[in-house]
């Protein structure tokens, strides 16, 4: 499980370069847009991904010392704190697209820009905000079926102290995707809000 | 796996840690520290943000508990991201300084 998940590090890590390089090209089109981004919703969504994380780790607590009936209620508490994520997810996406902030051929961006940052550079910010955080959301999904299928077992009685090594190990799958989420609220919603305050 | 069953209380413990790094990240994120020196806001996000995630590894994800192996993989795969990034960083910072003579004697 752990080498699946360094090679998940090198998935999201591709992205991560590529964010690094665009920042450090296009500081003024990152900060503009990701200035534009919403800070209250992201920092819930914070906040509702560790909850997940602490009803994963308790539910593996759970499988470890054989109660059954905790184990179930934590794994679904987890689903609904996983839902709740995507459901404000997609709050904000309708939101950008509305506001047709989408990077294609429809991109328009009508707040004034700093000198020297162009509409392109922004849209290269919304790429990379698109495309870490819909890959970040592929996952949750996926790890939402995941923990479907051992609410299922679970249920049926198939996890004992002895044998709870799917539990465990989704529980990785699942910080794992937490900890991609630590690094991507501040380096997307964060990154140039000092400079909000400054002006 | 290693069968050494964290308790209750640290998972709330290190939840509560969590917590607090989120609210300080968000509050340090809003203050100028430019004056400092340039990037510092991004430098105070990321260290919030790595020691986040070092408790995630250690204590949601065992890896505290857990035996030499599960170690070296876990830091060969963040050392390998490193390398990523150094290198490819390495070639992009240092274009610049190749090709400036060239647009300077245009």
């Amino acid at each position: 499980m752990w080498v699946f998940l360094v090679t998940e590090i090198m998935f999201f890590g591709g992205l991560f370069m590529a964010y690094l390089l665009y920042r450090y090209k296009y500081p003024g089109g990152f900060v503009a847009g990701s200035n534009h981004l919403d800070i209250v919703l992201g920092s819930i969504n914070t906040v509702v991904l560790i909850c997940s994380s602490l009803t994963m780790a308790l539910a593996v607590y759970f499988a470890q010392t054989g109660k059954r009936r905790n184990q179930i209620l934590f794994l679904v508490m987890t689903m609904i704190l996983g839902a709740a994520f995507l459901v404000i997810k997609g709050f904000e996406y309708a939101e950008k697209f509305r506001d047709h902030l989408f990077p294609s051929t429809g991109f328009r961006w009508e707040a004034q820009l700093p000198h020297g940052t162009t509409t392109q550079q922004v849209q290269m910010f919304y790429w990379i905000y698109f495309a870490m955080t819909g890959l970040h959301a592929l996952h949750m999904i996926i790890g939402l079926g995941l923990i479907a299928f051992l609410v299922y077992y679970a249920y049926r009685g198939r996890y004992t102290p002895e044998y709870h090594a799917p539990v465990e190990l989704t529980g990785l799958y699942w910080h794992f995707v937490d900890i991609v989420w630590i690094f991507l609220f501040p380096l997307l919603y964060l990154l140039g809000r000092h400079l909000e305050a400054a002006h | 796996m290693s069968e050494h069953i964290v308790q209750k209380n640290t998972y709330f413990l290190i939840f509560g840690a969590l917590m607090v790094g989120t609210a300080l990240t968000v509050i340090a994120a809003k203050v100028d520290l430019d004056h400092f020196f340039h990037g510092a806001n991004t430098v105070v996000a990321l260290t919030i943000a790595v020691i986040k995630a070092t408790l995630v590894v250690l204590y949601f994800m065992h890896v505290r508990y857990s035996t030499r192996l599960i170690w070296v993989v876990v830091v060969a795969g963040f050392f390998w991201l490193g390398i990523l990034f150094v290198l490819t960083m390495s070639d992009y910072l240092s274009r610049s300084w190749w090709i400036k003579p060239i647009v300077e004697s245009q």
